[in-house]
């Protein structure tokens, strides 16, 4: 016991101070120099405050739209639909949504339509969509928002975030930044 | 070439040019040689043993080692039970989150503890910040109670004949004030300044752009995240772990959590040739585990790539991979190769989820928890694979006709009765643990969230994740009941305990043993053959094992698939 426990117990207590007190606290300090001060980094847009990387639910067709999510954009929580490659329900929901996206986009074909569009992302979260995924809503956002359709491309080409340091990882844009950016451009 | 496919082979690369002179600086700080940080380490080292009442020069041989580990491993259980027990009345809760259950409470405490993370709650919902740093301390000193143990098995094989291993206090202190303390602060740093928050306040409101009110859950995550991947316990600040665009926020963090939970696995295996001056060893070790790393990991980045075969047959477009569960800013190829990344090397983080993997892709994620020692955890990998070493001398020994020896020690009977309990161990906790829960329908099936094949698959994930201390899940599975909890938890303890005292048990009977100088009748290990030897001990025993299991579950899936 007192070979053992006793210097054993020490220990926990003054690396607990060191790894769980002193670690955090200063990593807390650094943050006030981080963007958006440690507390998530945000944009400003007509006097609202979004999490620039907190996705949201676009359900309105004036609107890009992002990718279904299993928490409903709900940040309170986040997790995907772990649903199995094979689940029969499954394939039916992503069917449902492959419809879905038909009769609000007349004139795309079904094999245009990008995987991420009709997918659950893995947090329920994701703020990003694919470069495809916003080109193919052009046609739809054109009629509804009377904007011609080779000033949506320029302004999806305008948010396209490039592979990291043009290099590595995939194209995306950012859905909010693109919404935002849209309502700019046109008062729906 | 596909950026893709370039960001990976990147951040596997930096990895390995960052584990090399990582894997000298290990050796020198547990040999007690002078490296430059020494200023300051000295001093912070000397006053934490003055305070534990800790005399750092006392020698201990391998029983006292253990003894010291359990001890301290119990106090850490024992405290963490009491903490997310009674979280609700401590401070540090803005979100007014409620006391854990006492099943619950129970595997969260084991799963940290063990270096596991098994996490049966949200981040966001079930835990305080007050247990969140908790957990991080466990996420330090778990991961350091790993490399404490390697180091003695180190020591054992520079010795020449010696019952004395050095002190467990001063590898533990060192593990974690010279390597994980400055890694996970650059880590937490990188992942701090690209958006990753580190904050105490509480749930946030926000209205969206269409007006839809939501709230957004941040936190102190950014130092949770940093030794959650250096230390390869893995566990998530959100529910969603990795995955969750604060906790990962673009590809550059995504680059730097992968090569934070690769770099000390890696580093060990070199740390372990400069320590007892045998760097072709290591380069052996590297070489048979990166074959086997590499033969998981490449088929699932093209699995996950191809996309999900059931949706083409139905006429969607799958040139961007299977992306359900995934998120755009990665890809299907980072994501893909991250699953093997954490399952090979028992981190548990995941940055997509795997219940919605493909069927092959999820083998591969089991088969690689089931062998557990490509790479594998902090410290805990290098033991695994010194049991598949003892097998493989002992084998080639027997078929070559010579007195099977390594490094210079003979392995007789009671070393390999040892070896071959901790070999068997793993498969007995995964699969009798699946059996018994598969038999009891109300217990298992009813917790089961896909149908058939898979279903079976998320059971003996769970059961294989928990006794590979991995943590990553089939999450699918509502695996919060007091069965799931209890078993898991029991799984998990066994899973950890007894794979490090058995490797630690072999190398302090070996370091007592007479050391025979090696001549032209010795086995050589440090060869290319012995490392083929080693790797079909490793296939053989996995195959035989697992391949029944497997076939019931993700290959029957695979097969009955478009």
């Amino acid at each position: 016991m007192k070979t053992y426990f006793f210097p054993a117990l020490r220990l926990t207590i003054v690396l607990l101070i060191v790894c769980a007190v002193l670690y955090p606290l200063s990593i807390w300090l650094l943050g006030k120099m981080a963007p958006g001060q440690g507390k998530g980094v945000q944009i400003t847009a007509q006097g609202r405050n979004y999490y620039r990387n907190i996705g949201q639910s676009f359900t309105e067709v004036q609107y890009f739209q992002g990718r279904p999510s299993a928490v409903g954009y709900n940040a309170a929580g986040s997790g995907g639909s772990n649903k199995g490659p094979s689940n029969p329900e499954y394939l039916d929901i992503v069917q449902g949504r492959i419809d879905t996206f038909l009769k609000y986009n007349p004139g795309v074909q079904k094999h245009d339509i990008p995987a991420d569009l009709v997918t659950a992302s893995g947090s329920g979260l994701d703020p990003d969509i694919s470069v495809a995924s916003a080109v193919i809503q052009v046609p739809r956002i054109a009629a509804k928002r009377s904007v011609p359709e080779s000033e949506l491309k320029q302004l999806i080409q305008q948010h396209t975030q490039k592979p990291l340091w043009g290099l590595f990882g995939p194209e995306r844009v950012n859905v909010l930044e693109l919404n935002i950016a849209l309502d700019k451009l046109s008062k729906s | 070439m596909n950026t893709e496919i370039m960001g990976i082979l990147a951040t596997f690369l930096i990895a390995l040019l960052l584990a090399l002179p990582l894997g000298k600086y290990i050796a020198r700080v547990y040999a007690g040689e002078k490296t430059k940080m020494d200023f300051l380490f000295n001093p912070l080292d000397r006053l934490l043993y003055r305070i534990s009442g800790i005399d750092a020069r006392r020698e201990m041989n391998w029983k006292q080692h253990m003894m010291v580990m359990l001890t301290i491993n119990l106090i850490w259980v024992l405290m963490s039970m009491v903490i997310l027990m009674c979280q609700q009345w401590l401070p540090l809760n803005p979100d007014h989150n409620p006391n854990m259950p006492a099943d619950l409470a129970f595997n969260t405490s084991i799963s940290f503890v063990v270096n596991c993370n098994l996490q049966h709650y949200s981040g966001e919902s079930g835990v305080s910040y007050l247990s969140q740093m908790w957990l991080m301390f466990l996420q330090f000193v778990s991961a350091t109670t790993g490399m404490a143990a390697v180091v003695v098995l180190f020591k054992a094989f520079k010795a020449r004949s010696t019952t004395q291993l050095g002190n467990f206090y001063t590898y533990f202190v060192r593990s974690c004030t010279r390597i994980l303390l400055p890694l996970s602060s650059i880590l937490a740093i990188v992942v701090l300044f690209n958006g990753t928050p580190m904050t105490f306040e509480g749930k946030q409101e926000m209205i969206g752009l269409q007006g839809d009110s939501v709230a957004v859950s941040t936190g102190p995550a950014a130092a949770f995240v940093g030794i959650k991947h250096v230390g390869t316990n893995g566990g998530g600040f959100f529910a969603a772990n990795s995955a969750h665009p604060l906790e990962n926020p673009n590809y550059l963090t995504n680059m730097a959590e992968m090569v934070g939970q690769m770099i000390i696995p890696l580093a060990m295996i070199f740390a372990f040739g400069y320590f007892i001056q045998r760097r072709r060893l290591s380069w052996m070790i590297f070489g048979v585990m990166t074959i086997g790393f590499l033969l998981l990991a490449i088929p699932n980045v093209v699995q996950e790539m191809n996309g999900n075969p059931a949706l083409t047959a139905r006429g969607l477009n799958s040139t961007m991979g299977a992306m359900e569960g995934k998120e755009v800013r990665f890809g299907a190829a980072a994501s893909g190769f991250w699953s093997i990344v954490t399952t090979v090397i028992s981190t548990g983080s995941v940055n997509a989820m795997h219940d919605s993997t493909m069927p092959l892709s999820g083998m591969n994620e089991m088969l690689a928890m089931m062998i557990n020692a490509f790479y594998g955890g902090c410290g805990v990998g290098l033991l695994n694979f010194f049991i598949f070493i003892i097998l493989a001398v002992f084998i080639s020994g027997l078929m070559v006709g010579r007195t099977p020896e390594f490094l210079g020690k003979k392995i007789e009977a009671r070393e390999m009765k040892i070896a071959m309990i901790i070999a068997l161990l793993h498969p007995l906790l995964i699969l009798a643990g699946t059996a018994l829960t598969v038999s009891m329908p109300a217990l298992g099936r009813a917790t089961v969230a896909n149908p058939g094949y898979h279903g079976f698959s998320e059971i003996l994930y769970e059961f294989t994740s928990s006794a590979a201390n991995n943590g990553s899940g089939f999450e699918g599975l509502g695996d919060n009941t007091p069965w799931w909890n209890i078993a898991t938890g029991i799984v998990l303890l066994l899973g950890r305990f007894l794979p490090i005292i058995g490797p630690v048990a072999i190398a302090g009977m070996l370091a007592e043993k007479k050391y025979i100088p090696e001549g032209n009748g010795t086995l050589r290990t440090d060869t290319g053959t012995f490392g083929m030897m080693v790797f079909a001990v490793i296939v053989i025993i996995t195959a035989l094992s697992f391949f029944p299991t497997l076939a019931l579950g993700p290959l029957a899936e695979h097969f009955s698939m478009p």
